[in-house]
């Protein structure tokens, strides 16, 4: 598994490293975070009681509303923030929100991307290049 | 992306650093999202509450309007999605000194760059909706599916940073819903049942929202009876879009781009189709209802209530007392009105507060619960009840009847 690269649609912002938090579930600032604390608030998410602070977040799709485009500039600010969001599918707020925040993102798989990265294994991101890819530097951490 | 001799205008900077900064984040936006060019648009919808914006947010916002004012000015009419707060009421929800400072100093730095304070959420209900192929950059997901879907108006999600940007450029990269072919119908659903209360038509939202799954899905619903009115529209598209982070939706024979099902269906192209029936609209309330015995708190927000919603809310008080505190928010178009009609004052002899200009989850929403003890809340909105579940509160959905016989019940929830 180490050393295996997955090749996205888009990316956006500087390469990130990090250890991988998988769920098959969605990412919204508002809806599913405590911002404050740094970890998934929202009782009936996969993730829900983890820390995102500094893990590279492989998630299914961005959902809920339009205040993820100003919060990931806030939550980058103080530092309470992922290191990147890898998304099988992103909506338009995620992509406006990583524009400004100058976050590091990539989407669009031709699997379920969810299914492909181990949690806890250690990635790197590189959204720079031509083909933005995610890449397993070490199946655990 | 294909750029005209203004938009390199506008990188270049002859328009000013705010128009430079805007026309180079759209360029990043438009690329990710495949756009091959910019499209004018003729109002943008701001969405820049203080929670949202946070310290970084209102400190960047405040560096954009100390520029001179040639280079600050919005170009077409830019309205704002409510604040987090509303001043004349903040010490009663006991929010804090410094979240009504943050709100202030927002407030001064949108207007100096020309954005109209309307506050709201409801803006094609109150200020000006838009036509039918207008190009539009709205913020609030539930202002972007009714003006798509129900005005027939062309708009993405467009998050408050974006939403400014098209105002300080006048266009918006031309991806998404802007384009005819993504404004297909991507999966059917067969309506059973056509609700009757605000909440059913919130949860029948928030059933589809699931269905769909993503931003990219468009549902085009069949079989709903009657032509629904502008706020049963509201609380359905308003859910829809919160469950489903979906802009846009087709109901068969009602909305203007379906006159007929064929009309949003792609020649040659299936797509998925789903029941939907009185029992999963029952189950889906019981899923947050059950369990709960009893509520803190009242609220009636998210989407803000027209005219028509506030005076059904004062008929239910009238003659009543709620024994917990019952929140009430509107626009403050709509207040205005409801203070000339007597509104506001019927529904507060009766207890309640009403509340313009802010939305709930919008104004520090767990701060509030910890200063106010509220634990356990009763509303009729779905896209209320979707969101504040991460915010720390246990939510039932109700009918607003309900909800205001839970209020005068001192909070007990009757079976």
């Amino acid at each position: 598994m180490s050393g295996e690269i997955f090749f996205a649609a888009a990316g956006m912002g500087p390469k990130a490293r990090g250890q991988a938090l998988v769920a098959k579930d969605g990412f919204s600032a508002r809806y599913d975070l405590d911002r404050v604390r740094g970890v998934f608030s929202r009782s009936d998410h996969k993730l829900a009681g983890e820390s995102y602070v500094g893990r590279v977040l492989v998630l299914d799709a961005a959902k809920g509303g339009v205040a993820t485009a100003w919060m990931l500039h806030e939550m980058t600010a103080r530092g309470i923030v992922p290191a990147a969001l890898v998304l099988n599918a992103v909506n338009p707020i995620m992509v406006q929100g990583a524009a400004l925040a100058d976050f590091c993102m990539i989407s669009g798989f031709d699997f379920d991307i969810t299914q492909a990265i181990p949690n806890g294994a250690l990635v790197e991101v590189d959204p720079t290049g031509e083909q933005p890819f995610i890449r397993v530097t070490r199946s655990s951490a | 992306m294909k750029l005209t001799d203004e938009e390199q205008a506008l990188r270049a900077g002859e328009f000013g650093r705010a128009a430079q900064w805007a026309i180079e984040h759209q360029i990043k936006v438009g690329r990710y999202l495949g756009a091959r060019d910019f499209v004018a648009v003729s109002q943008a919808h701001v969405m820049a509450d203080t929670e949202s914006l946070g310290l970084a947010g209102i400190e960047w916002l405040e560096r954009v309007a100390r520029l001179p004012a040639h280079e600050r000015r919005v170009r077409i009419p830019t309205i704002t999605d409510p604040r987090g707060t509303d001043f004349a009421a903040a010490h009663r929800l006991k929010q804090q000194p410094w979240m009504v400072d943050l709100e202030r100093r927002a407030i001064a730095a949108l207007e100096a760059l020309g954005v109209l304070m309307t506050n709201t959420c409801i803006n094609y209900q109150t200020i000006m909706p838009p036509v039918l192929g207008e190009h539009v950059a709205y913020g609030d997901t539930g202002v972007v599916i009714y003006c798509n879907s129900v005005c027939g108006a062309r708009s993405n999600f467009e998050g408050g940073p974006s939403a400014l940007a098209a105002a300080l450029t006048a266009r918006t990269p031309r991806y998404g819903y802007h384009l005819a072919e993504r404004r297909q119908a991507t999966l059917v659903v067969n309506v059973g049942f056509t609700p009757r209360e605000l909440n059913e038509w919130g949860a029948l939202g928030g059933i589809v929202g699931r269905l769909a799954g993503d931003y990219w899905q468009v549902p085009a619903l069949v079989g709903i009876e009657r032509v629904p009115t502008s706020d049963e529209m509201k609380h359905f598209g308003a859910a829809l879009a919160s469950y489903g982070s979906v802009a846009l939706f087709h109901m068969a024979g009602i909305t203007p781009e379906a006159r007929r099902l064929d009309e949003v269906l792609a020649p040659g192209r299936s797509v998925r189709s789903h029941d939907v029936g009185e029992a999963d609209i029952r189950a889906f309330q019981e899923s947050y209802a059950a369990a709960i015995e009893s509520v803190d708190v009242v609220v009636f927000s998210a989407p803000q209530l027209s005219l028509v919603e506030m005076a059904q809310a004062a008929d239910m008080l009238a003659g009543r007392r709620a024994k917990i505190p019952v929140l009430v928010v509107t626009s403050p178009q709509v207040k205005g009105d409801a203070d000339r009609m007597g509104l506001t004052a019927r529904i507060e002899e009766a207890g309640g507060t009403v509340l313009a200009g802010m939305c709930f989850y919008q104004s520090y929403a767990r701060e509030m619960a910890e200063a106010n003890g509220w634990r356990r809340l009763a509303t009729n909105s779905a896209k209320l009840v979707n969101i504040l579940g991460g915010y720390g509160y246990r939510p039932a959905l109700m009918s607003m009847p309900a909800c205001i016989d839970t209020a005068c019940n001192g909070g007990r929830i009757v079976p």
